[in-house]
């Protein structure tokens, strides 16, 4: 519990894909607790950004550090711990739809497992009740032992937070959690996320293509432009100047921020364009 | 008077004529190459299998004719067959059909012996492709070196034909079934490793990045995310492999690794026809019902995947 209050430091952090650098040079420190939006255009290096902090790519330079942990030197056991306790998400839900709902869940489980157990697919009763209860938690109980294919996106969303519940860590990540859901879903899934940060006090950062979801949810917002931090700030903060900045909407007459959005109703009315 | 259609063509539309023409022409051409290829393929393979030779041969009277080998040859099939039907009677039917299957009891003990040497070649194929598909697949293989080496493997597995496996395997472990299901295991092992790892590298990527983001090993990732994607196609190719292997199993016998292939070396080499034909019912019949079984089977797996 004491990695709990520790904050997540970014230090000059670097992706290059060949000639292209998609994160460049970003520096982030990020408070125990916090609920940070990562807004920016398509190709910006959002979720490179979000990869690189679950080490699902390696950085070209620079370094993470959680605590006491060098994240960006973890290797092997020490490695996959790490990405048990910085759970993830992902657009397109990354469920196994050929297996059940349950044994999705279970997956978030696999870092305490040695081989014999993960080829029996053998997980204990406890495992069951804690993956039980996230899946409760998220109105999906009764869908317990359907396939994870056969559900609609917004509920496979969920199924997939559930799975980075049951991991029980100390930082979510979600990758555009809601571009592939209609405003409905889009709303549960966010409000699900809410509720992880407020009332498990976790620190989660989240990747948004809409505005207007951004400035409701998010106590801090980072946007990039071309790998680099452009603003980082409150949604307060965050004028129409800055935002045509990021988006660089600069020959557009008027920027509309209802254009982008996917949400339902937001929960706090939206600051007048 | 009719009035003749105008149109106006852009440039674009009009250098189509010329591409239309530069395309008719360039196929033709691929085509008249493609035939000569053919023609010359052909030719060789007819010259160096004797498909056309005109030789001088012995008749079933003792003279010497000269003759094109093929249709001297193909009376010589009916005399074949003629000699393996057995003389049966409507009046002593059974007896006759008993004459016929004179050896039913070791010949059945040798059925299920084939059977037998099928089924544990399939299972020891099986195991041995499934674990080494995984580092065969490109897109799933932890280390080039791995890939490299369980390819060239499972190449060299499946390239060796099961018979002569089975001759080596007759050297090492002596005549017996023992040869039989070590040389079919291995070339299983070769033929369905490529079989499966190619449906791995077919597979959605996407349930392995879950599964590795939330703290899932290599082999996790494997276990959980990717063979259930395959699991359909394991199961297909596994039942028509075990088809392929009662078919094979029922011939490896002919070099001494068990089941009835040794029987119809004892029958060819005693010149007994009728038993020849005996043994081919009894082959027949089971490679027959046992490919109807497991098309039941991996229909229903087929089946089972579409609800």
């Amino acid at each position: 519990m004491r990695m709990e209050q520790q904050p997540l430091i970014l230090t000059s952090l670097t992706r290059r894909f060949g000639e292209t650098c998609a994160v460049d040079g970003v520096s982030l420190t990020i408070a125990p607790g916090q609920f940070v939006g990562v807004i920016g255009r398509s190709g910006a290096g959002k979720s490179t950004l979000l990869r690189l902090i679950n080490r699902l790519i390696d950085p070209s330079e620079g370094r993470i550090t959680h605590g006491e942990i060098e994240v960006t030197k973890l290797k092997g056991f020490a490695l996959r711990q790490w990405r048990r306790d910085c759970a993830m998400i992902f657009q397109q839900f990354n469920l196994v739809e050929r297996l059940d709902v349950l044994t999705n869940v279970l997956v978030g489980r696999l870092a305490g497992h040695g081989p014999l157990d993960s080829l029996l697919m053998r997980f204990t009763d406890a495992e069951r009740t804690i993956a039980i209860s996230a899946l409760d938690r998220l109105d999906l109980a009764s869908q317990a032992l359907q396939r994870a294919g056969t559900l609609s996106g917004g509920q496979q969303q969920r199924v997939a937070i559930a799975r980075a519940l049951v991991q029980e860590p100390k930082i979510m990540l979600a990758d555009e959690p809601i571009a592939s859901l209609d405003p409905g879903n889009a709303t549960r899934v966010m409000d699900a996320l809410r509720s992880i940060n407020r009332d498990d006090g976790l620190t989660v950062l989240v990747n948004l293509h809409t505005l207007d979801t951004a400035r409701s949810y998010c106590d801090r917002i980072v946007a990039m432009r071309a790998g680099r931090v452009m603003f980082d700030g409150t949604p307060r903060q965050m004028t129409d100047d800055v935002v045509r900045d990021i988006y660089g909407a600069e020959g557009l007459a008027e920027f509309n921020e209802s254009v982008t959005s996917t949400a339902a109703a937001p929960a706090r009315p939206r600051v007048p364009a | 008077m009719t009035s003749v259609p105008q149109f106006t063509f852009s440039p674009a539309a009009l250098s189509f004529d010329e591409d239309f023409a530069a395309a008719r022409r360039k196929s033709r051409l691929s085509w008249i190459i493609g035939l000569i290829i053919f023609a010359v393929l052909f030719a060789l393979t007819s010259w160096m299998s004797d498909f056309f030779k005109y030789t001088q041969m012995t008749m079933s009277d003792g003279s010497r004719q000269w003759g094109w080998v093929i249709p001297a040859g193909i009376p010589r099939l009916g005399e074949f067959i003629v000699k393996m039907i057995p003389d049966l009677h409507w009046a002593t039917l059974g007896a006759d059909i008993a004459n016929w299957f004179w050896r039913l009891d070791i010949w059945l003990w040798l059925l299920l012996e084939t059977i037998l040497i099928a089924f544990m070649a399939t299972v020891i194929g099986v195991t041995g492709a499934l674990i080494l598909s995984f580092p065969a697949a490109r897109n799933l293989s932890p280390r080039p070196w791995l890939l490299w080496i369980t390819r060239r493997y499972l190449e060299i597995c499946r390239t060796v034909p099961d018979l002569v496996w089975a001759l080596i395997f007759v050297y090492c472990f002596s005549v017996g079934p023992l040869a039989g299901v070590l040389a079919i295991a291995i070339h299983t092992t070769g033929a369905l490793g490529k079989l499966y790892s190619e449906a791995i590298e077919n597979i959605d990527m996407r349930p392995l990045d879950g599964v590795k983001a939330a703290g899932g090993s290599w082999f996790d990732q494997c276990r959980f995310a990717a063979l259930p994607q395959v699991m359909p196609n394991v199961l297909s190719y596994t039942l028509l492999r075990f088809e392929i292997n009662v078919r094979s199993s029922s011939i490896i016998g002919y070099v001494g690794a068990g089941g009835l292939g040794q029987e119809f070396r004892v029958a060819m080499s005693f010149q007994e026809y009728t038993d020849l034909s005996a043994l081919f019912v009894i082959t027949c019949a089971t490679v027959m019902t046992i490919d109807w079984l497991s098309g039941i089977l991996r229909h229903r797996v087929i089946g089972m995947e579409r609800t």
